[in-house]
């Protein structure tokens, strides 16, 4: 079958996805060469620091599980970034989510013990979306109807959060028996969320991949996530067509929230049992750099998540195997993120990949 | 002695010696990006800048003995920085938001990299003038002990402010700022102009770091900036992008962010979490109650993408 433009649609559609899959993976290659000369010049093997971090983590069944783990709480975090990205919103606060639903989880926990284990996760689960939720909500109501720049508002809110929950773990919320590190009540064994059979690894990656698959569901199939889309190209446009961008952006950014504000139950009810600084872990730094390499789309997320659990995984084998600072990892996150936004500026730009360049050379002069 | 004895006297008398010592970094930030923000672009990776450069003055300063050679080298990393910014920002499809948070965690990252070795040892302060001196009250005198480094911020401030409006200079980054088409048609290549707005802009957030690991509080931690380049980022558009404005607000937030350290002081504990969210609470009221969706902000730069 031929496409409107006179080449077959399926081979528009091969190039159109080779393209998205390419460039991003030729930047990661590049990010990484890039990082073995960083590597080199502090005068360390750059070889044996590719070796290390392979067996940290991805080289062995254990690396594996472990990178699985760390893998979990990127999903959902990365989930709080490519959401609002669909309507052309960029929120990087989704760390102040992770914190105050892992804080709004814990109180519900100690709060609802006695019922039923069911109920008690429910009941976490849905207290840290909807702290979450509100969280990221207000970001984006405040984006829509006050103007008030989303990244802006993010970051400074996710600072509010961290405050407000140092305030709450070592005041109100405070187990009087936890003394060196405040934390809230400590949830029984009954309420944890335990392993996948078989594995080492906690339910929690199920849930993140589950939210991946519905958040792709939802922006690839539903006529929300096909006015998202619009909304996002154009708000003006869809306005004119007549669509409630200010409940679907307000709608997004809650849901957005919700999956960081689940990361932050899971992280409670799964790892640490209980609320305290170690929530601001950094999660929600890393999810953004996920979202980012993964273009926003939810199911890329998943292969992406794992890849940078992964590094995270390794970090500590590296500081102790190569005498490296705990950073190092941090280094190549930052300069990763940077060349993968670099190479935006190659979409389109390669007749490879590009039907239109395919018959018109011509049409290259203008922008290579 | 301790702050009782003048009674709550000490809680604003604390909060004026708190605003001059916590504002030095939002100034030099805050002017930085005015700069940067009025000639269209906007770095939000100054954050990173910051740690940076406060690492760098830190360990320039360690190695050299010499405070003002650890400035100068922050002032320089800050600037290669900034122009990285510029000059990646040129290209198509590139986005300046998101370089700018790429930015803010390589620069940290950057910075915990290379200090990890300089969290133990002591670095020389940079030199304060006890303005105090006439009075015998310990609190007035560490309250008006200000570092030369606030009043070479207070008069850049003033020197921006009227450079903006006079100089050959300011008029082309207004320019180019307003509108890249305008620039153009006047024989000015906006990239070539953004680039310089942002090495400087970078420039002056890597002085506001060595501020920080000089100064107050005066050592390398990881933790020494808790988003004090963001914060002036926000700083910045609440000042109308005027750099009188932005030396204002930022003496506002630095009292901001005193206010918790000072009613400790006097006994009050309760809280203290919360107070010390003042700043962040303070820069959203601020951005909310001065942004609007029906009209773009009086005095910004037609170019800048986050009020269009």
């Amino acid at each position: 079958m031929l496409g409107a433009r006179g080449y077959p649609t399926a081979l528009e559609w091969i190039a159109r996805r080779a393209e998205a899959f390419v460039i991003p993976l030729a930047a990661l290659i590049v990010g990484m060469a890039l990082f073995s000369l960083f590597i080199a010049l502090v005068g360390k093997s750059p070889a044996q620091l590719y070796e290390t971090m392979w067996r940290g983590g991805f080289g062995s069944w254990f690396s594996i599980q472990n990178s699985l783990s760390r893998a979990a709480p990127l999903l959902l975090a990365a989930l709080c970034v490519a959401l609002p990205a669909r309507l052309g919103l960029v929120v990087i606060g989704g760390e102040g989510a992770i914190v105050l639903g892992g804080v709004a989880a814990a109180a519900t926990g100690v709060a609802t013990s006695g019922t039923p284990a069911f109920f008690v996760v429910l009941a976490m689960g849905v207290a840290g979306m909807a702290a979450g939720g509100i969280w990221i909500g207000a970001v984006g109501a405040l984006r829509h109807y006050r103007a008030v720049n989303e990244t802006i508002s993010s970051l400074l809110m996710a600072y509010i959060a961290i405050a407000l929950m140092n305030h709450l773990v070592e005041g109100p919320l405070r187990d009087p028996a936890s003394l060196n590190k405040p934390s809230t009540e400590p949830l029984a064994q009954a309420y944890r969320i335990g392993n996948i059979a078989g594995m080492d690894v906690h339910w929690g990656l199920v849930v993140g991949v589950i939210a991946c698959i519905l958040s792709w569901l939802l922006i690839e199939k539903t006529r929300w996530g096909f006015a998202a889309r619009i909304a996002g190209g154009n708000v003006r446009a869809a306005q004119v067509q007549g669509l409630a961008v200010g409940p679907l952006i307000v709608g997004f950014t809650a849901l957005a929230g919700g999956f960081a504000g689940l990361a932050g139950m899971l992280e409670v009810a799964a790892v640490q049992g209980s609320a305290n600084a170690s929530l601001a872990a950094g999660y929600g730094y890393t999810g953004i750099l996920v979202a980012f390499l993964a273009r926003h789309n939810p199911l890329a997320i998943i292969p992406v998540a794992f890849l940078l659990g992964g590094i995270d995984a390794s970090g500590g084998l590296i500081q102790r195997r190569m005498d490296l600072p705990d950073a190092t990892v941090l280094v190549l996150q930052g300069m990763l993120f940077v060349v993968i936004l670099f190479s935006e500026t190659f979409y389109g730009r390669f007749k490879a990949f590009n039907p239109d360049l395919w018959q018109r050379p011509d049409l290259l002069k203008g922008i290579a | 002695m301790d702050s009782t004895e003048i009674g709550l006297w000490g809680v604003p008398l604390a909060m004026l010696g708190g605003a001059i010592r916590v504002s030095t970094p939002f100034i030099f930030v805050s002017l930085g990006e005015a700069i940067t923000e009025r000639s269209g672009r906007i770095n939000l990776g100054l954050e990173g800048t910051l740690v940076f450069g406060a690492m760098t003055a830190y360990a320039v300063a360690v190695m050299t003995g010499s405070p003002w050679l650890g400035l100068l080298a922050a002032a320089a990393a800050g600037l290669c920085f900034g122009l990285f910014h510029g000059w990646i920002c040129k290209f198509r499809g590139v986005n300046d938001i998101a370089i700018g948070i790429a930015l803010m965690l390589f620069g940290s990252g950057l910075a915990f990299f290379f200090g990890k070795p300089f969290i133990q040892p002591s670095a020389p302060d940079l030199p304060a003038i006890p303005f105090g001196g006439w009075s015998d009250v310990p609190q007035v005198q560490a309250a008006l002990n200000v570092n030369v480094l606030f009043l070479i911020g207070a008069a850049l401030a003033v020197f921006l402010w009227w450079a903006f409006r006079n100089t050959r200079a300011g008029l082309i980054l207004r320019v180019v700022g307003d509108s890249s088409d305008a620039a153009r048609a006047m024989g000015l290549n906006p990239n070539t102009v953004r680039l310089i707005a942002t090495g400087i802009g970078g420039a002056l957030a890597g002085i506001g770091g060595a501020y920080l690991s000089l100064y107050y509080p005066g050592s390398w931690t990881e933790g020494i900036s808790s988003g004090q380049g963001l914060m002036a980022v926000a700083l910045v558009i609440f000042a109308r992008w005027n750099p009188l404005g932005c030396f204002a607000a930022a003496l506002l937030f630095g009292g901001a962010g005193a206010l918790g350290p000072a009613l400790q002081s006097v006994g009050v504990t309760q809280g203290y979490y919360l107070f010390y969210a003042a700043p962040y609470i303070l820069t959203l009221v601020i951005m909310i109650a001065t942004s609007s969706p029906s009209r773009s902000l009086a005095g910004a730069p037609g170019e800048l993408s986050i009020t269009k």
